[in-house]
């Protein structure tokens, strides 16, 4: 049978698709902006590029003097507490929410569908962690601020409660995204559910789990600025105060500890990740 | 622990509907303690036959019962413990990467194992006398604290096959023990298993590609063929026309054995040829 040959192609037959389909992505954006004021231009208007230069220059000189590094020092550590405190406190929250809500882990979807009772319960889990995490945790400080009075504590309950619902619903992603073979052998053996995660889910998917914890204490940390506007104290009400009283240099030199703390961070998430991984 | 089945079918749970059962009408009956190896070409439900076995796969239709229980009219809990009762290699061996093999290979003795000991043995190894004993059999002793992905496939899959010699069951049901073996590893560890099966009356069944090492090693073959049970026969009756039957078609898969006698054989029909238009 003699080979049929074809002329060769002048274009990729799908051009008019991705054409069509970047101009309805510009209609589709073009709303969003006039909704949201979207006109970046008025940033280098003579007016606002002084208004800017000058707020930017007051940066300088940084404040040094020995009783107000003192004072960073101090409300560094106690943003740091209120974060770690925080996302402690978020782990005890998520944790038996994962573990509530991960699917692999369910002995009745491993032949075939999943019983009708444990579906429930893990929907019912899922929509607590919706509700957790869909609060603003600066609501929920406002709400505590007027329970337990100014202070960290409004902070760190604030963050247990938002985070909780977020690091519950991620785990609960990063778990059934991995490969499930070796939790499922082992169920399929015999052995129990929390053996099943502490044997088979947990060392497959360590590395993720931590690096992602360490991001969302890095998180925590920036929260932790937001909460202290409101009143919950550490680096963040420093912060506001300054700003409210046009200290350029004290600003400058928080934001660099903050600086040092995203860092920090970010290579002990590094560490982490080799360790495990 | 014996095993009977009446009539089961089976299909895959990811099966498209309207596609032929993998198992049909397969009736069987396998006494406490006996060494059985189940053959045949890809695709004839060896594996699901296992699996059916395992209580991995409820069967859509027919009666099993295993040690005297049906167990899937039993409660969850109780099936989960008949479940503990029994040992279940998949093919792929199901190890996470990242343990150490002496964690991995005491994972088999979760099922007869307190949530709390097992959580312990995480962080100290449960029994390691057991655990290099164990792969001491496979001649992997030397690998004891080496981890897992470090590992070539062969020494993964001998792996798998010492967390059985853990496992606290009486039934061992092995899937395609030998895929990533070479020779002479393949028939160490099929002795192995057979002579410690042996040793303590458990029963044991395993799907083979190997029908040599199953004539050899096994005194009862069963063949399947597209779901079905073709022959269930002593070794010695196993005769080199059976197994023709048996692989029509799939000759490239039957190795081992049988080739002198092949050439008698009337000629197999000839293959459909791909045309390339």
């Amino acid at each position: 049978m003699p080979l049929k040959h074809v002329p060769p192609p002048a274009r990729d037959p799908a051009w008019r698709g991705h054409l069509g389909g970047a101009l309805a992505l510009l209609v589709l954006l073009w709303p969003l902006g006039v909704a949201t004021e979207f006109r970046p231009w008025t940033l280098f208007e003579p007016q606002s590029l002084q208004v800017s230069g000058r707020f930017l220059g007051s940066f300088w000189p940084l404040a040094l003097d020995g009783e107000f590094l003192a004072l960073v020092a101090r409300e560094t550590w106690r943003t740091v507490a209120m974060a770690t405190a925080g996302v402690a406190l978020a782990l005890v929250i998520a944790i038996p929410l994962t573990l509530l809500s991960t699917r692999v882990l369910s002995l009745s979807a491993l032949s075939g569908r999943m019983a009708a009772g444990p579906y429930a319960l893990r929907q019912a889990v899922r929509w607590l962690m919706v509700v957790l995490r869909s609060i603003p945790e600066l609501v929920w400080a406002l709400v505590f601020v007027r329970v337990v009075g100014l202070g960290p504590t409004a902070g760190v309950l604030a963050i247990a409660l938002t985070y909780g619902g977020m690091l519950g619903k991620v785990y609960g992603e990063i778990l059934e995204s991995g490969d499930a073979h070796a939790t499922e052998a082992l169920l399929r053996n015999g052995a129990g559910r929390l053996q099943g995660f502490a044997h088979g889910l947990l060392p497959t998917s360590a590395a993720e789990l931590t690096s992602y914890t360490v991001y969302r204490w890095e998180c925590a940390v920036r929260s932790s600025v937001v909460l202290g506007f409101v009143g919950a104290g550490g680096l963040g009400q420093q912060l506001d105060s300054a700003m409210k009283m046009f200290n350029g240099g004290e600003v400058a030199s928080m934001l660099l500890v903050f600086m040092a703390l995203v860092a920090l961070a970010d290579r002990t998430s590094a560490w982490l990740r080799k360790a495990l991984g | 622990m014996d095993i009977e089945l009446q009539d089961i079918s089976a299909r895959h749970p990811a099966a498209r509907t309207g596609a032929a059962p993998a198992l049909r009408a397969v009736g069987l009956r396998i006494a406490t303690g006996e060494q059985v190896a189940v053959i045949g070409p890809s695709g004839a439900g060896k594996t699901t036959l296992l699996q059916v076995m395992a209580c991995a796969l409820p069967p859509s239709g027919g009666r099993l019962q295993l040690g005297g229980q049906a167990p899937w009219a039993l409660p969850r809990a109780a099936l989960q413990r008949l479940r503990g009762r029994l040992f279940l290699a998949p093919q792929v061996p199901p190890l996470p990467p990242r343990q150490r093999v002496v964690t991995a290979v005491l994972a088999g003795r979760l099922p007869a194992m307190g949530l709390w000991a097992s959580l312990r043995s995480l962080v100290y190894p449960d029994d390691i006398p057991a655990a290099h004993a164990a792969l001491e059999c496979f001649g992997l002793g030397d690998k004891l604290f080496d981890r897992v992905d470090r590992l070539s496939g062969g020494e993964r899959q001998r792996v798998g096959l010492a967390r059985a010699l853990l496992a606290p069951a009486r039934l061992w049901l092995v899937d395609e023990p030998l895929s990533a073996l070479d020779p002479t590893h393949a028939r160490q560890a099929l002795a192995t298993l057979v002579d410690c099966a042996r040793a303590q009356g458990i029963t044991l069944v395993s799907t083979l590609h190997q029908v040599d090492m199953a004539l050899a090693h096994f005194p009862r073959i069963i063949g399947l063929r597209a779901g079905t049970v073709v022959f269930d026969l002593p070794a010695a009756e196993v005769t080199h026309e059976r197994l023709a039957q048996l692989y029509a078609q799939f000759e490239h898969e039957l190795r081992g054995d049988a080739p002198d006698s092949m050439a008698d054989l009337p000629e197999p029909p000839a293959p459909v040829a791909l045309q390339c238009r």
